[in-house]
């Protein structure tokens, strides 16, 4: 088993393969990986209950791990009140975390 | 204390248009601070951030001079997170992509930065506990 971490920081309604993205963190967990989805930037968008949140909260029922940055939420007036259930907010240091800790990590 | 770790990032975007290049160096700042030892490849729009040559100026519309206006510079935020990592007992070595720099007359970088190639990449990778790309769009 590996540990994946995925960074997102697009929002699905400006990129067409945000979606791919969180079907690829998807597939490694169902192939027996932990994967971390953590969203930046615009990637905090969907996060927030929407008609667009769908497509995560899919991800985050598939066992993945979703996490998004304080600062990009804070920024784009996203109280943690509103998130969808299965994204935690969570500090940038988490990616330097993972990256000390060796776990592959892809952004995209 | 933790654990000191080499971490290597690639960056390819330039200063200011761009929420990649401010994360990136959110990034750099937190291993910085932790007093890891850091390798920048920048390449691509990514030696900009580092151009000497950057300088602040006035606003004439909203009536403001240089210092009111006190326009950001890129280049002092990557001098600010050498320092943060050596305060720290860690490093960053900070490598422009020469024929990046030279596309863009961009040869001339803060004190530091060195003009190097992918080959530093390469290096730098061999060298780190883990590496991480950000892709431009």
């Amino acid at each position: 088993m590996n540990e994946y971490l995925l960074i997102e920081s697009q929002d699905p309604l400006e990129s067409g393969d945000v979606l791919d993205h969180y079907r690829l963190a998807a597939e490694l967990v169902q192939a027996g990986n932990r994967v971390t989805l953590f969203l930046v930037q615009n990637g905090v968008f969907p996060a927030r209950s929407s008609p667009a949140s769908d497509a995560l909260a899919s991800t985050a029922w598939a066992g993945v791990t979703i996490l998004a940055d304080g600062f990009s939420l804070r920024e784009r007036g996203i109280a943690s009140r509103r998130l969808i259930d299965g994204v935690a907010e969570a500090p940038l240091d988490t990616v330097v975390d993972r990256l000390a800790a060796g776990h592959r990590v892809l952004w995209h | 204390m933790a654990t000191k770790k080499t971490l290597t990032f690639a960056i390819m975007d330039g200063p200011y248009e761009t929420a990649r290049s401010t994360t990136a160096l959110r990034l750099i700042d937190i291993a910085a601070r932790r007093g890891y030892d850091i390798k920048v490849f920048a390449y691509e729009g990514a030696v900009g951030l580092s151009f000497a040559k950057q300088a602040a100026h006035a606003n004439a519309v909203h009536g403001r001079s240089v210092e009111e206006e006190n326009h950001p510079l890129p280049r002092r935020w990557v001098a600010a997170v050498m320092e943060e990592a050596k305060r720290n007992g860690g490093s960053v070595e900070w490598v422009n992509c020469g024929l990046c720099a030279d596309e863009r007359g961009a040869q001339e970088a803060i004190e530091g930065v060195r003009r190097g190639s992918p080959g530093d990449f390469w290096k730098f990778v061999q060298a780190s506990d883990n590496t991480l790309v950000i892709p431009t769009r």
